[in-house]
């Protein structure tokens, strides 16, 4: 508790026993009112005050004016009866205050809390950092005060506090407060490292390649902290309503206190000035916004923060509303839906080649299946070394495919020729790779095959031996996230791509996608994605999930920008509106489903806190409902609001990394 | 020019209020208060002084709650 919540506290504790003593005091009249004047304001001064200054400022019409009005109506009346020899009713005027007070000061402790809850939860901010000494000692100093370029000393179970590049240790990496994901990442020497991160083993050092306000970890704590200032739908709805909401109770409950006793006047009746006054005043307390006013910024904040804990960035509570609401799904497919890495994914000996590999082994009759995988294995031999001396990207995954290391002097007399592939002579025998045009130049007969990539046809000896196929591999929870897209209620999932059309529609199939757009430009995927926008109806909200680095001008086309895979990608956290820190296209659902949950946490507030409003002032207008009646639908409603937005930080009452 | 100030205040609906009072300031191009964090972010207009614009802001947001506190440093 702060200073002012124990302040507070402490005048009510006073105030309640002066009320528990006060009945016992035997005194009348003006005494009796003076006593009770003494606990009204021990508890209420503030409010009183509150509710001057507010008059002195032009802006009457806040909830303070309304318990000062609500009380002191109710003082006054107890002292008119009490001055005309019937015993008066202080003790509801001072109740309402006290009660209100408790209702305040729980509140400003369960927001608070709750506030800190959320906050611990993204607090991944490092307090640290260990600079070494010219002898060796180590020095703790602030992130803010390390140059670039500066070695720092990381320890296990401390956070890399700035990003840099591994000099010396190798490690595991917990990258769990970033990414969401529990499984820990290795890294040694050379390899960059991104802060957040937290070291699990060894003692790593790190070269700084930032400054630590240019370091991930910052850059993620401004985008969540900034997020909250991006309101929501719902929020500004809020806001608009308390504008017109309050004046109009005021009027109301003013209505009510005059119109019917003049009325009653006109009729001949008894005014009753006293009851209608009473009822007025109930109604007054009743209509406090606060339940409403707070809970909803509450709920999207613990909808961002849960979302937040799970790797998954969303920029503003707007975006977390929208995406409830999303039918349309686009994506793009290198390094969204596949790994954007290539891939060996097929080696098909050509039959030739296969016989003479037979022939040569002498293997026993009826061991095709083995024959066939030492005769792939060749083939691949033969194409990595002739292209072990290119750079090309093909070269770099018959390598990784061969997994072996190439001697150096394993091809010669190499020659490249520039549009067709290399040539080579490896281990004594002539061997050519390259595309189909380099086989036509030879004069040789080539298969095609039957699934989409880069094919690397392969010549031995001048006669046809075979293709490697290389090509993009789809990753392995892509088809399961299509499918968790459809199950929360997305209607259409559509795939843009650059790449040729056979191997788009093949992954296109794989995955379950209803749409498929090929062999765009970047120009073109905008293009596309306006098409999709005007073709939509109105609500319906269109998500674009790209890898954020080249896609930026279609993320901030589409209604909602989803970059992926986006730890240590500065430009991919810019670019879009919600960022997924690893590369798991779940997360997309997971996020849609955090926003669902959290939206309908906000409507449930909304209704619930209206509903209860509207019944209580119905019932306090009539005189059915009295001032504790009004005091629970004050404070109860809002305690109650409050303890269900806190329901939006868990994730599906599961921590996020088991799903 | 955009500066983030930390704040205190006890309640949402409050926080509004110290926005459109912010808002209102001379010299404030928009202003943020973002009751979650206690923060107030203001962007400043062109050539506008921030140290008056600031304690202006902070006098505004008084007249509206007065037991808000903007912290200028």
């Amino acid at each position: 508790m702060t200073k002012k919540q124990k302040n507070v506290l402490c005048r009510i504790i006073i105030a309640a026993a002066l009320m528990t003593a006060l009945p016992f005091v035997p005194a009348e009249g003006w005494t009796r009112f003076v006593l009770y004047l003494i606990p009204y304001f021990v508890i209420g001064y503030d409010i009183l005050r509150k509710a001057a200054l507010g008059i002195v400022h032009g802006k009457v019409f806040d909830e303070n004016f309304l318990m000062a009005v609500a009380t002191v109506g109710a003082m006054l009346l107890g002292l008119y009866r009490e001055t005309r020899g019937l015993e008066g009713e202080f003790a509801e005027g001072v109740a309402v205050m006290l009660f209100y007070q408790i209702g305040e000061l729980f509140q400003s402790v369960a927001v608070g809390r709750s506030r800190k809850n959320i906050t611990a939860l993204m607090d991944i901010r490092p307090d640290y950092a260990n600079l070494e000494d010219a002898d060796g000692a180590l020095k703790q100093v602030d992130p803010d005060d390390v140059e670039t370029g500066s070695v720092i000393v990381v320890r296990p179970g401390e956070k890399i506090p700035i990003d840099g590049v591994v000099v010396e240790g190798s490690s595991s990496l917990n990258t769990s407060a970033l990414t969401g994901e529990s499984v820990p990442r290795q890294v040694e020497a050379g390899q960059e490292v991104v802060s957040g991160c937290v070291n699990l083993t060894g003692l790593l050092k790190i070269r700084t390649t930032k400054e630590f306000g240019e370091s991930t970890v910052s850059k993620i704590l401004d985008l969540v902290e900034n997020s909250s200032m991006k309101k929501a739908r719902a929020e500004n709805f809020i806001t608009k309503f308390a504008r017109y909401y309050t004046p109009a109770v005021c009027g109301s409950a003013l209505a009510l206190a005059v119109l019917p006793p003049v009325w009653n006047l006109l009729l001949g009746n008894p005014a009753g000035f006293s009851t209608w006054l009473i009822r007025a005043l109930t109604f007054l307390v009743i209509s406090c916004p606060c339940a409403l006013v707070i809970s909803i910024p509450l709920s999207f904040f613990g909808g961002i923060g849960g979302a937040s804990a799970c790797g998954i960035l969303v920029k503003g509570s707007n975006y977390l509303e929208a995406l409830a609401k999303t039918r349309y799904v686009v994506f793009d497919k290198t390094g969204t839906l596949t790994k954007g890495v290539f891939q060996v994914t097929e080696i098909h000996p050509s039959h030739g080649f296969l016989e003479k590999e037979e022939n040569r082994e002498d293997g026993g009759a009826g061991e095709k299946e083995r024959d066939r995988e030492n005769a792939a294995k060749k083939l691949l031999e033969y194409a990595a070394c002739a292209e072990s001396y290119s750079s090309h990207p093909i070269s770099k995954s018959l390598k990784e495919a061969y997994g072996k290391e190439i001697p150096s002097g394993s091809a010669a007399n190499v020659e490249e020729i520039g549009g067709y592939g290399v040539r080579a002579v490896v281990g004594g025998k002539a061997v050519a790779a390259g595309n189909r045009r380099l086989m036509e130049k030879l004069g040789l007969a080539w298969e095609e095959p039957k699934m989409a990539g880069t094919v690397v046809h392969v010549a031995v000896e001048g006669e046809y031996a075979g293709y490697i196929l290389i090509s993009d591999v789809v990753k392995e929870q892509a088809a399961e996230a299509v499918r968790a897209l459809k199950a929360v209620g997305v209607k259409r999932t559509v795939m843009l791509t650059g790449d040729s059309e056979k191997a788009a529609l093949q992954a296109a199939e794989a995955l379950g996608l209803d749409q498929v757009e090929s062999e765009l430009l970047p120009a073109d995927k905008v293009e596309a994605v306006e098409r999709l926008l005007a073709g939509k109806g109105a609500g319906e909200q269109l998500v674009f999930v790209g890898d954020g680095i080249n896609d930026a001008p279609v993320l901030s086309r589409a209604d909602i920008g989803v970059a992926m895979g986006a730890l240590g990608s500065d430009a991919a956290i810019e670019a879009a509106d919600i960022v997924l820190m690893d590369d798991n296209p779940m997360k997309l659902a997971l996020a849609m489903r955090i926003s669902k949950k959290c939206l309908r946490i906000v409507y449930e507030n909304i209704v619930f806190a209206l509903t209860v409003k509207a019944a209580c002032l119905v019932l306090g207008a009539v005189g059915i409902a009295n001032m504790w009646v009004a005091i629970f639908a004050d404070v109860g409603v809002m305690v109650l609001a409050v303890l269900n937005a806190i329901r939006c930080l868990k994730v599906n009452g599961k921590r996020c990394s088991a799903i | 020019m955009k500066k983030t100030y930390r704040i205190e205040v006890d309640c949402a609906n409050c926080a509004l209020k110290m926005e459109e009072a912010a808002r209102k300031v001379d010299g404030v191009a928009d202003a943020l208060v973002s009751f979650m964090t206690q923060k107030m972010k203001v962007e400043f207009a062109e050539g506008a002084d921030q140290g008056s614009v600031m304690a202006a802001v902070r006098k505004a947001c008084k007249k509206v709650e007065s037991d808000c506190e903007v912290y200028l440093d």
